[in-house]
């Protein structure tokens, strides 16, 4: 029989359709139960004998819950002692309307042949059909269908009634549905009367789930949390006092926990911390937002549990409830307690498009999945695609659009695909655009700055510049360098000292102040080396060729010339645009052969042991004065050169010339800010180190003190004595796991202005003014 | 939220047939007196309608005239309220194009040409409602409309769509079905000899699955021509009845 169903659908543009569908109603459609003669089915599901022992039902019976009870009380139905159970094909459709998690539990159920579920498409029966009448709203037609159905079921197997009797229960918490069923004269329970009736499984009454009032359906526009203020609201109570205004920084271990760096005077920030899901109210990492302090005695200390979102458990808020209620629970004693405070409003977002990869729902033909981003601090967000199953193992960019407060996650949408996860350029691409480092080509703009090729010094250069051709100038760099910044030189004086060079590349003679080369330079800030890829920060043409001091041509440098004694004393220093020829481009290897192969004496040899002798002089000098070697490990990779793939992994070791280069730059530094310091004290750039606060030490204690060693941490030269002093007989990779932690103590150092700040020690070098003069090309 | 579950566990669809299952259909013929013949037919909620002009002289350039057989003129169009929005349709827009083109080549494989030479026949098919399977509707209507214009044809041409969920064929797809992302082929038939006059796929079908679809389609197709012969035996019936034979 052929029936039509009509109903009107509003478009996402406002407009008004009107859809027709075919239903067709059969008379094919079995009741599924063993008892049943009439049926002509191949395999029963519901059993004959389906008693469940209840004092309320004695006979056997078989159960038939509702929506609402199939929402809420999915646990009781996971629960191997209920069996026999009938859902409708009504029931069915509306849990997949309304929760999809739990439809994928009760789909689980139905194909479990132990459960003896059985699904009944009543929509499609002949006699359980019915139509909406005019009046009727949907919630109250698909009662109806239930009931119906119910009363179908109950006639249809009165039938096959043995003396026993097989009922049907109807199991509804909805009051006006029980009271039209009983008018009916069928079977039907409150859920609860029913678990609680089961007297020979009591344990089944401590997974009821306990809902509301039977009024309140479980509507998916539950708000999960509180307004935001207005603008106008927050700015005035920031004026007041009330608010705070801060950055917002996701915990990365725990999704429930964050901090705000409140911006106070001058440089100080406050840490206040902010917990629990609803106090995070919908702040986004790096969102500049507006807090309020909660009273003292809401104050928690940091917790120690990481907590990962595993996704969607339920859509609502129960399962994060858990969590939060678990993170109580292990804060307490966790820690001092810190000022905690919760999230009023945003000022501003911070919104930009994310990398990561799409978790896909459970329903098959969704539209609607879960992205999750590579960086664990920002939350999963909803997206809408229907390329889903291509997107699958792809790595895809996905941009917040708005966050609603009754949403769990944050909605967005699908930007682009970066490739294939697991893809040696897809994984290169997400660092990149993770870390924020740019990495497209130089535009037109940028490469039209740089020198027309073939490029040569003129004579104007030559005239302002002077001629160090003839000196027996040398770069020592790792194997495979291309950008040079450096080269060094030493000669005997006839007076018994010695005159040393450091050339550095002079780039600023090639990049002018404020062109799109320097605008571009400045943006992106350093040069990224990874495995196998470098992203310069100047075009190529300058960073591997023009400002490189390559061996055999004749390039632009700034020279810092000293005249030192053999006791490594400086007795003059001297500075000069120059002209260089660099004799050789050695590696750290090559350089190092040289110096300890006493076959060969040619001059760039000389020089370099020259060097290597005052070097060593030089350090001594430093670590006396309390510089920190500290270990950071490097590791490097051996490439393959066919299949680019890496093949070996070895520590970079630390040779001589390593050290050797690295005072020698050291100096150069100190020499220039010394000189810079001087002619410009109120505005020259430097760089300190400042010292870092002693409780930053407590990590590095901690650890020595587990080994029965003390680490002194008063002053720098102390720090280093007691670092070399600390070692454990059989465990000699501890002291570089000391020095490591060491690393993690110390503060950040940083770029300042010489007229505004008068600290200028730099800590870790132990000098008393430092800047970067040398490695321009890179930094 | 989910998008619509095509087929159930239990193996209904969304309207409640099963996979194999074809909509109601319901034809008439004859049902112009001033066409030579025409065709009404229903295929669930798709209602097309088919009017054959023919074989007369080619009107309109004469040098399309071919000596040896018969010209087919096809003209597809879609009536503007025909969808759930209305929409207005220019004449000679690209699918009308196309798909008077399919039905050219179809027909053009099925009517005995050779026995009308230097002349033309014209159909036109005009969708009055559209429910998925839009092509199968206007090739079934003009079967019909041929027969009923007495052209003699070598076989019935049936058509039906046939679309593939999760590993099952499903048969004869409505409007829902068709827009669900899946692949949809259409096919027409010629029954008896089971000759294939057009074969028609869109979206992506994994070799693996061709040979499964296609037996459904020619399944479906042939439950079609059923349906057809039988419409076709009654108008004979009633027409010979009215004119007492």
């Amino acid at each position: 029989m052929l029936k039509s169903k009509t109903f009107v659908k509003k478009t996402r543009s406002g407009g008004i359709m009107k859809i027709v569908r075919e239903h067709y109603l059969r008379d094919d459609i079995w009741c599924g139960s063993e008892f049943c003669t009439e049926c002509k089915q191949d395999e029963s599901v519901l059993q004959k004998d389906a008693c469940i022992e209840s004092n309320l039902c004695v006979f056997p019976h078989y159960l038939l819950p509702d929506t609402n009870v199939v929402l809420s009380q999915i646990d009781i139905l996971e629960d191997p002692l209920i069996k026999n159970v009938i859902i409708l094909q009504t029931v069915l459709q509306e849990v997949r309307h309304r929760s999809a998690p739990i439809y994928k539990r009760l789909k689980d159920i139905l194909h479990d042949k132990e459960k003896h579920f059985y699904t009944f498409t009543n929509e499609h029966h002949r006699e359980t059909y019915i139509e909406r009448e005019p009046g009727e709203s949907a919630n109250d037609r698909n009662d109806r269908a239930i009931r119906v159905s119910t009363k179908w079921y109950s006639d249809h197997l009165k039938n096959a009634r043995t003396e026993e009797g097989l009922r049907i229960v109807l199991l509804t918490n909805d009051r006006e549905n029980k009271d039209k069923s009983e008018e009916a004269g069928l079977l039907t329970y409150r859920c609860e009367e029913y678990i609680k009736s089961l007297i020979a499984n009591p344990e089944l009454v401590d997974r009821l789930a306990l809902t509301n009032d039977d009024k309140n359906d479980i509507t998916s526009s539950k708000v999960l949390f509180p307004e935001h203020l207005p603008l106008s609201r927050i700015q005035s109570g920031i004026k007041s006092g009330t608010f705070l205004q801060g950055t917002f920084r996701a915990s990365r271990d725990n999704y429930l926990e964050a901090t705000v760096f409140v911006h106070g005077e001058g440089d100080e920030s406050t840490e206040v911390l902010i917990q629990g899901l609803q106090n995070l109210n919908r702040a986004v990492h790096q969102d500049l937002v507006a807090v309020e302090m909660l009273p003292q005695n809401q104050w928690v200390g940091p917790s120690s549990v990481v907590l990962q979102d595993e996704g969607p458990k339920d859509d609502d808020v129960t399962g994060d409830d858990e969590e939060e209620k678990a993170l109580k629970g292990a804060v307490v004693g966790a820690g001092p307690r810190k000022p905690t405070a919760r999230v009023v409003g945003i000022i501003k977002r911070n919104w930009r498009p994310f990398c990561g990869m799409l978790f896909l729902s459970q329903i098959k033909e969704a539209t609607r999945h879960l992205f999750t981003p590579a960086d664990r601090r920002i939350p999963r967000i909803r997206i809408e695609t229907r390329q889903a199953s291509t997107l699958a193992g792809q790595r895809i960019m996905v941009a917040i659009d708005g966050w609603p407060k009754h949403s769990r996650y944050p909605n967005g949408h699908f930007v682009r695909s970066l490739g294939c996860a697991g893809d040696k350029e897809t994984e290169t691409e997400v660092l990149l655009l993770e870390h924020d480092v740019p990495h497209q080509d130089f535009s037109q703009a940028v490469l039209s700055f740089l020198p027309k090729m073939p490029w040569s010094i003129t004579e104007e250069d030559m005239a302002v510049r002077e001629d160090l051709r003839h000196l027996t100038v040398c770069s020592v760099d790792p194997p495979g360098c291309t950008d040079i910044d450096d080269a060094l030189h030493c000669r005997d004086l006839p007076n018994g000292n010695q005159e040393v060079g450091v050339h550095i590349a002079d780039v600023s003679h090639f990049i002018r102040p404020g062109n799109a080369l320097d605008q571009e330079a400045a943006s992106r800030g350093t040069t990224v080396y990874l495995t196998g890829r470098r992203i310069d920060m100047v075009p190529e043409l300058l960073s591997s060729n023009l400002c490189s001091l390559r061996c055999n041509v004749e390039r632009l440098a700034f020279s810092c010339i000293w005249e030192i004694n053999e006791k490594a004393e400086i007795i003059k220093t001297r500075f000069a645009k120059s002209v260089i020829n660099s004799k050789a481009s050695l590696t750290y290897a090559e350089a190092q052969m040289r110096i300890d192969d006493t076959s060969m004496n040619d001059d760039i040899t000389k020089s370099l042991r020259g060097l290597n002798r005052l070097a060593k002089i030089l350090k001594r000098q430093r670590i006396e004065k309390g510089a920190l070697t500290l270990s950071s490990p490097e590791v490097r990779f051996h490439i393959d050169s066919e299949t680019h793939d890496p093949i070996d992994l070895q520590t970079k070791e630390l040779k001589d010339t390593n050290s050797m280069v690295e005072e020698f730059m050291l100096l150069a530094n100190i020499s220039v800010a010394q000189k810079i310091y001087e002619e410009f004290s109120e505005c020259a750039l430097l760089r300190k180190h400042p010292a870092p606060p002693p409780s930053n030490y407590d990590i590095l204690n901690k650890a020595a003190k587990s080994k029965n060693l003390v680490i002194h941490t008063d002053s720098a030269k102390a720090l280093a004595d007691s670092l070399d002093a600390a070692r454990v007989d059989n465990f000699p990779y501890f002291n570089t796991l000391l020095r490591i932690l060491a690393t993690r103590c110390m503060m950040q150092a940083v770029y300042f202005c010489s007229g505004m700040d008068s600290d200028f020690h730099h800590y870790g070098l132990a000098s008393p003014i430092y800047t970067h003069f040398t490695s321009p090309i890179r930094r | 939220m989910a998008g619509v579950e095509l087929l159930s566990d239990q193996g209904y669809r969304l309207d409640g047939r099963k996979a194999t299952e074809l909509r109601k259909v319901q034809a008439r013929m004859g049902v112009f007196a001033q066409a030579d013949g025409s065709a009404y037919i229903e295929q669930g909620n798709t209602k097309a309608l088919a009017v054959v002009y023919g074989p007369h002289e080619v009107r309109m350039s004469r040098s399309k005239t071919l000596h040896d057989r018969a010209v087919i003129n096809c003209q597809y169009s879609m009536a503007t309220f025909s969808t759930a929005e209305r929409k207005r349709r220019p004449h000679g827009d690209r699918k009308s194009t196309e798909m008077s083109l399919h039905l050219k080549q179809t027909f053009e494989a099925a009517v005995l040409t050779n026995l009308y030479p230097r002349s033309q026949i014209d159909i036109y098919v005009k969708i009055l409602q559209s429910d998925g399977g839009n092509y199968s509707a206007c090739v079934n209507a003009a079967t019909l409309a041929v027969i009923d214009a007495g052209i003699p044809m070598r076989d019935y041409v049936c058509a039906c769509t046939a679309g593939f969920v999760d590993e099952t064929p499903l048969a004869d797809l409505c409007h829902a079905e068709e827009s669900g992302g899946g692949t949809s082929l259409a096919l027409a038939l010629l029954p008896r000899g089971g000759h294939i006059a057009l074969l028609q796929m869109d979206a992506r079908l994994h070799q693996d699955h061709l040979e499964t679809l296609m037996e459904a389609a020619m399944t479906a197709c042939k439950g079609v021509s059923k349906v057809l012969d039988q419409v076709v035996r009654q108008h004979l019936q009633e027409v010979s009845a009215l004119t007492g034979e």
